[in-house]
């Protein structure tokens, strides 16, 4: 036993030493470390999931090609299709392959509900890269689970200030009844009541529903000044088609699962026009590191868009591998790193977690449609005042 | 509430009825002429929809901008292709199966559906994902208080409803109706007149996929969106309405499409509580209805031979 295994690794290091020699490239002499990434590849958001999966590819790409870095890393990317039940054999999948020394997990907040309990069972230290459900760190006392990203509280406080201010006075809410919506459909409902803020009704709807004319025409019975809807893109897409078709002439407003170009790409004519919603961190040019992050992104010639939580990925993947330069490849020293992780540097600024390996940043952003694109409100017409937002 | 909105209700329903029905249509139309139930037929009306947005790619692609010339391409292109379609699975997976226990039909036109759906989110480009189908007819729109009527689903109610009669004329007047009537009555003795079985077989299963295709045109053109799951629940829906309507019957069929939506409608906005649970209510009352008359609200005429 002893013999065979000394005998294979003088082999190996024959082996090594031979190629060293032959190919001088020092990459080769590193250890391999698998890092993994979840997230939706396919299905109605798979878009974000694809900006996110490229953007964590990015982060170990860059890293590999670094003559300091101490090991080789070696991305292992997942599809949870959004969905939970396939999130969770997925993730177990993962946090079961003992050679996987961290992850950088979720967009999806119903799927990322699904499966802290599974990594903190097998201990792999994760850092949540675009759910918003404050409950995914904060539900929990799990050490391994942390975010980079903002949570959906300051995102509706901002959200519920900015649309008071704006003149708003009655809202309907329709929310998908996922933790996603539901969260959203609470924060909001009661940082808008504080601010004054009407709520004439509120619809929960299945996440695959097809038809809201039902509800909608409810609303349009209601009369209210803007129509809030919670959720992601593809409903985003089917409600205000089917606003328009009832002849509804409400402001619609979002949350940050709907900044996504493809809500431009559902729509026909110019019915997104207008359009606001709200989004944790800023534009990827606006970040401290977004102009290096945008100039490597070009430059790998990734087919899709890296979207809006793309920097986020790149962020938490990039701390996740500065965790395994510094401890070495072992999910409990990976855990025990990440739990001390402050002013830590990023492209989306410094990171530092609070004791529930919450990303302790509350920079929110402003989108509006404007001509087929979310623009920063402070930079769109409407701010100027050049376009209005709708009033009855 | 004011009349302009239970108007506005009313055409809501009247349009999610017409879907229903003519899905609940073709789950009846097999069943009175096999008695058998084929459960991919809410898919096979999935790929009459992608079949149609192909086309519509197709055309544009050749330079048509025409968007009338677009839908008759889209309409035809697609309604013939799930009839062949349908066809096929009638001559290749059903008739084979006629002697085997109905369960097994059953699971293998269940399958089969699967296999269609996965098929179409794995292998048709970008399939996962959502599709944006053009809005061919025109929008316009005439408000009457609060009531709004656009042009477009006033087009797509008059033409489901023409569908569902002349499928009801040609089932009950043409040379051909008699024949599938007969074969639906008695097989052998259809056999023993003349009748072509196998044929009126395939026909029949041809008319109710193109009636599916013809559903999912209109889905897509009402909602200007397909993707690979829509049949899944309005399969599931047309199923239950030709259950409640009576299995066999084509004004059962009907009736138990628009109940459905009316139900739907009355769950998500007279009822209580949460909008969440029109599904839930819709299916419920589904359940108490089947339990009240088991062979559904209109019976098949020749529901109690042996």
């Amino acid at each position: 036993m002893t013999r065979t295994a000394s005998r294979r690794t003088v082999l190996a290091a024959a082996l090594t030493a031979a190629l060293s020699i032959s190919l001088t490239t020092p990459a080769l002499a590193k250890e391999t470390v698998k890092l993994g990434f979840i997230g939706p590849l396919t299905g109605g958001v798979s878009n974000m999931g694809l900006g996110g999966r490229n953007s964590a590819e990015l982060a170990v790409d860059l890293r590999n090609k670094d003559e300091n870095a101490k090991y080789a890393y070696e991305l292992v990317p997942l599809d949870d299709e959004c969905k939970p039940n396939v999130g969770v054999q997925v993730a177990t999948k993962l946090a079961t392959n003992r050679d996987v020394a961290g992850a950088v997990t979720h967009y999806c907040s119903a799927v990322a509900m699904g499966t802290v309990d599974i990594y903190h069972k097998f201990n792999l230290p994760i850092i949540v890269w675009g759910a918003v459900l404050p409950d995914i760190t904060y539900g929990n006392e799990y050490a391994e689970v942390h975010r980079v990203n903002g949570t959906m509280i300051n995102q509706n406080e901002v959200a519920a200030d900015f649309m008071v201010a704006q003149g708003y006075k009655s809202w309907a809410i329709i929310h998908d009844t996922t933790d996603y919506g539901k969260g959203h459909n609470t924060y909001f409902t009661k940082f808008l009541t504080e601010k004054g803020g009407k709520i004439l009704g509120t619809f929960g709807v299945t996440s695959d529903q097809q038809d809201f004319t039902a509800e909608l025409t409810k609303i349009k019975e209601l009369n209210p000044d803007v129509v809030y809807f919670a959720g992601l893109t593809p409903l985003a897409v089917r409600i205000r088609q089917q606003m328009d078709k009832l002849g509804i002439e409400a402001e619609f407003q979002g949350v940050s699962g709907m900044k996504s170009d493809a809500y431009f790409a559902g729509l026909s004519g110019d019915l997104a026009e207008g359009t606001v919603t709200f989004l944790e961190g800023a534009p990827a040019a606006k970040l401290p590191g977004g102009a290096y992050f945008m100039s490597e992104y070009d430059k790998a010639g990734f087919g899709e868009n890296y979207e809006a939580y793309g920097p986020f990925a790149f962020a938490a993947m990039n701390l996740l591998i500065d965790a395994v330069e510094k401890v070495g490849p072992d999910r409990k020293a990976v855990t025990k790193y990440l739990a001390d992780v402050k002013d830590h540097e990023s492209i989306t600024g410094p990171i530092s977690f609070d004791d529930h390996g919450q990303n302790t940043v509350a920079l929110i952003t402003k989108y509006v449609a404007q001509d087929g694109k979310w623009v920063v409100w402070e930079d769109s017409e409407y701010a100027s005042g050049k376009r209005q937002l709708k009033h009855k | 509430m004011d009349i302009g909105l239970l108007g506005q209700y009313l055409a809501n329903g009247v349009m999610l009825g017409t879907m229903y029905a003519l899905v609940a249509v073709g789950f009846t139309l097999f069943f009175g002429v096999l008695d058998v139930i084929k459960f991919s037929h809410g898919d096979v009306l999935m790929i009459g929809a992608f079949t149609g947005f192909t086309t519509y790619l197709g055309i544009v692609a050749i330079g048509i901008e025409n968007p009338w010339v677009a839908l008759v391409a889209v309409l035809v292109v697609s309604i013939a292709t799930t009839a062949a379609l349908g066809a096929l699975i009638a001559r290749y997976l059903v008739l084979p199966l006629k002697s085997a226990p109905p369960l097994n039909i059953l699971l293998i036109t269940l399958m089969l559906g699967t296999a269609l759906r996965e098929g179409v989110r794995l292998f048709y480009p970008d399939g996962s994902n959502p599709k944006a189908f053009p809005a061919l007819l025109p929008t316009a729109s005439l408000e009457l208080g609060s009531f709004s009527l656009r042009a477009d689903s006033v087009i797509l109610v008059s033409a489901g409803i023409a569908v569902i009669i002349g499928l009801n004329l040609l089932i009950n007047r043409t040379r051909l109706g008699l024949a599938i009537r007969a074969v639906a009555q008695d097989e052998e003795t259809a056999k023993i007149m003349g009748i072509n079985y196998t044929m009126i077989v395939l026909v029949t299963f041809a008319i109710g996929s193109g009636a599916a295709a013809f559903a999912g045109i209109m889905n897509g053109l009402y909602y200007n969106e397909v993707n690979f799951g829509m049949g899944l629940l309005l399969g599931l829906i047309g199923f239950s309405a030709a259950i409640i309507g009576g299995l066999g019957n084509i004004y059962g069929a009907i009736l138990g499409g628009f109940l459905f939506a009316g139900l739907q409608t009355v769950g998500a906005v007279a009822l209580p509580f949460a909008s969440a649970y029109k599904d839930v209510f819709a299916f419920g009352v589904v359940i108490a209805l089947m339990a009240w008359k088991p062979t559904g609200l209109i019976a098949e005429r020749s529901s109690d031979r042996v």
